[in-house]
């Protein structure tokens, strides 16, 4: 029954843009901002593989994310080429203002698309080994391993407001021209990567009960629940925490990746805490510990949030602060919880 | 006929001061009287000192006083010796020679650098200092001994060492030098690092010279940095007692922490605005220290009893929870107050620079911030260990149920240790409201330094939050010369990631029982 319901939305969401492609009432509006919840939903799904099953809440995914973004910002900035503000054929427009004679080290390799892909990969998951492996090891656990990674992203946001990073300062990346050779803002573009990015979901989502479902799953329930006492039965604790911990990383920059091209911009705000803070309240808010519950919520909050900033931007984050308070005091197990308790 | 009686007293009274010397009035019409009277009227009336000559010899220097055919000394249109208005017409002016405008400069800059008013002393100073010569010497050691205002006499110290240098005799240059050195401020140095090049048989005098000031530079450095070093941290301080209490305390997880400075700092607004035009408008900063507490205090005691205490004992959903809660406060406070920023004055005895001895400045307000946020570690320090409540708040953390078979009410415990932490925070708001911007994401600045102190110090430790907050403020001081403001808070952050590898518990961690 459950899988016939998941087949049906998936199908109906793959419609989307063939319809709006045929011109059938869709319109590019929703495609986008379907499309960029489906991003939203690879992060939510990525924060819960790693709290709902091995308990570690990290409150700086969106530095995953905005990585991922940036790495696919860089390889967009490049295929920009001369169309450019400034005509240079190779430098981006804020180096030619910046007054770069080259391009720095770090962008050699980004005009290639396997290797941004790579890296929209590798990045985030190295970054997350290094930190999970000095948190871990040193068995920082619950909140302060919520707080660490929260000192993290603010401490990449600051990094990347800098001008001299090399990587946009506060204005970031934006005014892309094309991808693979399909200019951006043509329906076909935005059809494609709403087809990509729901192929993503798909992909994480079935890795991730996968996961669930073998033995390692079960091993990080463990983590969760009593590790402790994990480790005296003879488990390396630390191996399972940083293989989850990294691989959810990997997710949300296959997010962040797949977000940027849709909305058209990166920049350091990306990085704020408190992006991170609202994607675990979306995760939440669906039900935590089942990753169907981690996607459903961010679609709930996210459709809330557009249609409420629309209607009266003042209320929003009072209605947001409030699914925070009502998720936590009324809601242990979110949205699926709740609809399992009807049946 | 009192006023007869007057003007025969006040024409008494100025016969007297005549007969000792020739009089302002009589002195003035002769700088009309040819070069050489008026180049003695002129010295006299320089060392007179009578502040009304100033103008009257500028405008002779500038070829602007006139000279009828009566022998009135005429300025502006005005009789320059009595003040009456008299008509410029065949008035003639009145020429200088080389003797007459040497005795002219000297004499102004006498009477510029004896002036009453203070801004002209400077300005003379000033002025001296930047053409200099061998002339100003006796001019600014005679002014020197006669200046109070320690400002002004640095200025006029630099004008004469730099005076000094210029005279043809070695052993003023070097009393120059001295002056200079002892000085000790950047234009010195230059001054001194010119005169080396001017003349090089001095320069071993000058390179100790050089030395002197580079030290005291330094000095003076070291101690600016430290200064702004422990202001920064004593706010750290302030802003992470309270979070000391909710979460080393009582193992809360509060992130609406921030948003509770920020209501501290509106209540210090709104008393503001309440008794601004009240006879206690001066007051209303001391008088928002116990309004701002109260005010934050409340509104923990609500939160707790309401929501967080039914999360007791789940952090990572109390966390979740207090990020809502402020969320919808900061929102609160956007929507009653609008976005923009808000302005809470300073009172006048906190305002301005207090100069220590050897010239090292020090801010007033942050001055008082820093024993404010002193006192109030004291205060908190000696509740927890001398009151009642304290008692059983520590009774509470080190074992509740035997706490609650002992008679102690827990519950009540906790929310008047959760209204304490608040309360703190509404302190902190206070002290924020006088640096800096008092805007509704006033507290999401500070909130993440604040844990990253109490983590730093460990948590539940008092005296570890003072030493964490101390330190990572000196250390972000120190290190932002070289590495930038930005970068040195990146530095900072990723530093206590690493300490935490060492120590994960906190400079200052709990040991035994207590610590699981």
């Amino acid at each position: 029954m459950r899988r016939l319901i998941i087949l049906a939305i998936t199908l109906l969401l793959a419609l989307l843009p063939a319809l709006n492609l045929a011109g059938l009432g869709v319109s590019d509006f929703v495609i986008t901002v379907v499309g960029k919840w489906l991003c939203y939903a690879i992060l939510a799904l990525s924060i819960d593989l790693a709290w709902g099953y091995a308990g570690i809440l990290s409150l700086g995914h969106g530095a995953f994310f905005a990585l991922g973004g940036y790495a696919m910002g860089m390889h967009l900035m490049r295929l920009i080429g001369p169309r450019g503000v400034y005509g240079h054929p190779v430098l981006p427009d804020f180096m030619v203002f910046l007054g770069y004679q080259e391009l720095p080290w770090f962008w050699w390799g980004f005009q290639s698309f396997p290797f941004a892909m790579l890296m929209a990969l590798l990045i985030p998951g190295a970054l997350a080994f290094l930190v999970g492996y000095l948190a871990f090891r040193s068995r920082i656990t619950g909140v302060y391993l919520s707080i660490l990674t929260q000192a993290l992203t603010y401490a990449l946001m600051l990094a990347f407001f800098r001008n001299d990073m090399g990587l946009g300062g506060n204005n970031g990346f934006t005014d892309f021209k094309e991808l693979l050779g399909i200019a951006l803002n043509t329906p076909l573009a935005r059809a494609l990567l709403f087809w990509s990015s729901l192929a993503a979901l798909g992909g994480c989502l079935w890795l991730g009960t996968s996961i669930a479902r073998s033995k390692l799953g079960r091993v990080l329930v463990g983590v969760r629940d009593a590790e402790a006492r994990l480790r005296f039965l003879g488990y390396d604790t630390l191996q399972h925490k940083l293989f989850v911990f990294v691989l959810s990383a990997m997710m949300a920059g296959i997010a962040g990746a797949l977000y940027v091209p849709q909305v058209g911009i990166i920049n350091p705000s990306e990085f704020s805490p408190g992006n991170s803070l609202e994607a675990v309240v979306w995760v939440a808010f669906g039900g935590r510990g089942t990753l169907l519950g981690a996607v459903l919520g961010a679609f709930t909050v996210n459709g809330l949030k557009t249609w409420l900033t629309s209607v009266a931007p003042d209320l929003w984050l009072f209605v947001l602060g409030a699914v925070f308070v009502a998720v936590t005091l009324l809601l242990p197990r979110g949205l699926i919880g709740l609809l399992e308790k009807r049946r | 006929m009192i006023a007869r009686l007057l003007a025969v007293l006040l024409f008494c009274a100025l016969a007297a001061s005549a007969r000792a010397q020739t009089s302002f009035e009589e002195l003035v019409p002769r700088l009309g009287g040819g070069f050489g009277p008026a180049a003695e009227a002129a010295q006299a009336l320089g060392t007179q000192g009578d502040p009304r000559a100033l103008p009257i010899l500028r405008a002779l220097s500038e070829g602007r006083l006139l000279r009828n055919a009566e022998g009135r000394v005429i300025l502006d249109g005005r009789d320059a010796a009595t003040g009456e208005a008299i008509a410029a017409e065949g008035a003639t002016r009145i020429n200088l020679n080389n003797r007459l405008r040497v005795v002219l400069r000297g004499a102004i800059g006498r009477l510029a650098l004896s002036s009453p008013n203070a801004a002209e002393r400077r300005a003379a100073a000033d002025a001296v200092f930047r053409t200099r010569s061998a002339e100003n010497v006796p001019l600014l050691e005679d002014a020197l001994s006669r200046e109070a205002i320690p400002e002004i006499r640095a200025l006029m110290e630099l004008a004469l060492g730099a005076s000094r240098l210029l005279v043809d005799d070695v052993t003023v240059q070097r009393a120059g030098i001295i002056v200079l050195s002892g000085a000790g401020t950047a234009e010195a140095r230059s001054l001194l690092l010119e005169a080396r090049a001017a003349k090089p048989e001095l320069a071993v005098d000058i390179d100790a010279g050089i030395a002197t000031i580079d030290r005291r530079l330094a000095i003076r450095r070291g101690f600016e940095t430290a200064f702004q070093g422990i202001s920064l941290g004593s706010v750290l301080l302030l802003a992470a007692l309270g979070l000391a209490i909710t979460f080393g305390v009582m193992g809360v997880i509060n992130m609406a922490h921030g948003e509770m400075v920020m209501i501290g700092a509106y209540t210090t607004f709104m008393v503001q605005e309440a008794l601004r035009h009240t006879a206690w408008a001066a007051w209303s900063l001391p008088l928002s220290v116990p309004a701002a507490f109260l005010v934050t205090a409340a509104v923990g005691v609500v939160l707790e009893r309401f929501l967080i205490r039914h999360l007791y004992g789940r952090p990572l959903e109390t966390l979740l929870l207090t990020f809502g809660i402020g969320m919808m406060l900061q929102q609160g406070v956007r929507l009653i107050f609008g976005a923009q920023n808000r302005e809470v004055l300073s009172p006048a005895w906190m305002q301005g620079t207090l100069m220590l001895p050897g010239g090292l400045p020090v801010t007033q307000n942050r001055l008082w911030i820093i024993l404010f946020g002193l006192a109030v570690l004291a205060l908190t320090m000696a509740a927890i260990r001398f009151t009642r409540f304290g008692l059983e708040m520590r009774a509470v953390v080190q074992n509740r149920r035997i706490a609650a078979t002992m008679g102690i009410r827990t519950g009540w415990v906790d929310a008047m240790t959760f209204a304490f932490g608040s309360g703190l925070a509404g302190l902190a708001g206070v002290a924020l409201s006088q640096i800096d911007n008092v805007s509704p994401n006033l507290g999401t600045g500070y909130i993440i330094d604040s844990f990253m102190v109490v983590v730093f110090g460990g948590v539940g430790s008092l005296v570890g939050t003072l030493v964490g907050a101390l330190t990572l403020g000196i250390v972000n001081k120190l290190l932002e010369p070289y590495a930038g403001a930005v970068l040195a808070k990146v530095a900072v952050l990723v530093g206590i990631m690493l300490f935490i590898q060492r120590r994960p518990k906190g400079l200052f961690a709990l040991k035994g029982r207590a610590a699981e």
